[in-house]
């Protein structure tokens, strides 16, 4: 029972307080799934994000999706993905008409300036984490190795992330 | 029929956009303006802008409202389902295969190579997002925005959940200092 009602709670808040879409939640799940409640380790929430990135979708359901069902199988995972769609679904098609009056409005529109700075940091920490445990995994020869290379792949040669992910496991299979 | 035509709409547009929700939303308009009529261009952009003032993902918020409108609420739910099932199934799949093997020596070298991986994808999201901050801000004001978010997270550990819910809420009650000069007569 517990266990559903944390997951419950914390993908609601997560998506609650994510604006700017589902990126935004990222770091917000990451914090209460690996930070408040451990269901998973940093490494496992790592694999999770790079294997929601190769697939295709919405990321914030992804996530949702399998950790909901890691935690607590088929109905964890239903109810993960249920807080993090349904309660803005439902506050936009019952608001409607509110909301269309207040679309162009100032305070509205703020709201989602003022949250992505915020959101922007927890990105920016969770990139330095990543890193930082990395060099301490496999030092920083292969870790600039392959980041950079990672980066020219995706920012200049825009090729596509899944292609990336699968050559990145074959070179650790082979050389890690 | 229709609800068919919905589910084929919505399981199209979220499996071949790749890149989160955001980047799917060409394709949800190519389904819903031009491939079934559903909408206008015009009702289609209201739908977005108005999906844009609530937290959480654009895409499912896209598909169940316009789920809603076309089909009721089979039509949501089919939306829904159609947005969200395929891709969590395929992670459940993957993953779950990779934990199974986890304990093999060449798996943990796989899982060691992800990292900086995901460093990178994490690292130009950062940068996404502080790009798009200059755009509702001032440039200063997004690096006082970022200093002070940096000290109360990493140094202060004050819960991000907080942080955001003030912000909302200053949002909100702060007057208007620049009024809109046109049709804005009474903001808010």
């Amino acid at each position: 029972m517990s266990v559903y009602w944390n997951l419950f709670i914390s993908f609601l808040m997560s998506n609650l307080l994510g604006y700017g879409g589902g990126p935004a939640t990222v770091p917000l799940i990451q914090n209460e799934v690996v930070g408040r409640y451990h269901w998973l380790t940093k490494q496992e929430f790592n694999e999770a994000f790079a294997m929601g990135n190769s697939l295709p979708g919405p990321i914030a359901t992804k996530l949702a999706g399998y950790i909901g069902y890691k935690v607590g199988g088929v109905l964890g995972s239903f109810i993960a993905v249920f807080a993090t769609v349904i309660p803005s679904l439902v506050l936009m098609i019952v608001l409607m008409g509110l909301l269309y009056k207040y679309r162009n409005s100032i305070r509205v529109k703020r709201m989602t300036a003022y949250v992505k700075p915020t959101i922007a940091v927890l990105l920016g920490l969770l990139t330095y984490h990543s890193f930082a445990d990395s060099i301490a995994q496999i030092g920083i020869f292969q870790v600039v190795l392959i980041a950079g290379c990672t980066f020219l792949l995706i920012e200049k040669l825009k090729i596509h992330p899944a292609v990336i992910v699968f050559v990145a496991l074959v070179y650790g299979a082979i050389n890690l | 029929m229709l609800q068919i035509n919905i589910f084929v709409a919505f399981s199209r547009s979220s499996i071949l956009g790749y890149g989160g929700g955001p980047s799917t939303i060409p394709l949800v308009y190519k389904e819903v303006v031009e491939t079934f009529k559903w909408m206008n261009e015009e009702e289609f952009g209201d739908v977005l802008a108005i999906g844009n003032t609530l937290p959480g993902p654009i895409n499912t918020k896209l598909a169940g409202y316009i789920g809603y409108r076309v089909g009721g609420i089979i039509g949501m739910i089919n939306a829904l389902i159609a947005t969200t099932v395929p891709t969590v199934l395929l992670m459940i799949l993957l993953l779950g295969t990779l934990s199974t093997f986890k304990e093999i020596h060449w798996v943990k070298g796989m899982t060691k190579s992800i990292v900086p991986v995901v460093g990178v994808m994490l690292g130009i999201l950062t940068w996404q997002f502080i790009s798009s901050s200059r755009s509702g801000l001032k440039t200063h004001t997004v690096m006082i925005h970022i200093v002070i978010g940096v000290v109360c997270i990493q140094f202060l550990n004050i819960h991000p959940g907080i942080m955001i819910g003030l912000l909302l809420l200053f949002a909100l009650i702060q007057p208007t200092k620049v009024k809109l000069p046109t049709e804005k007569g009474k903001s808010v």
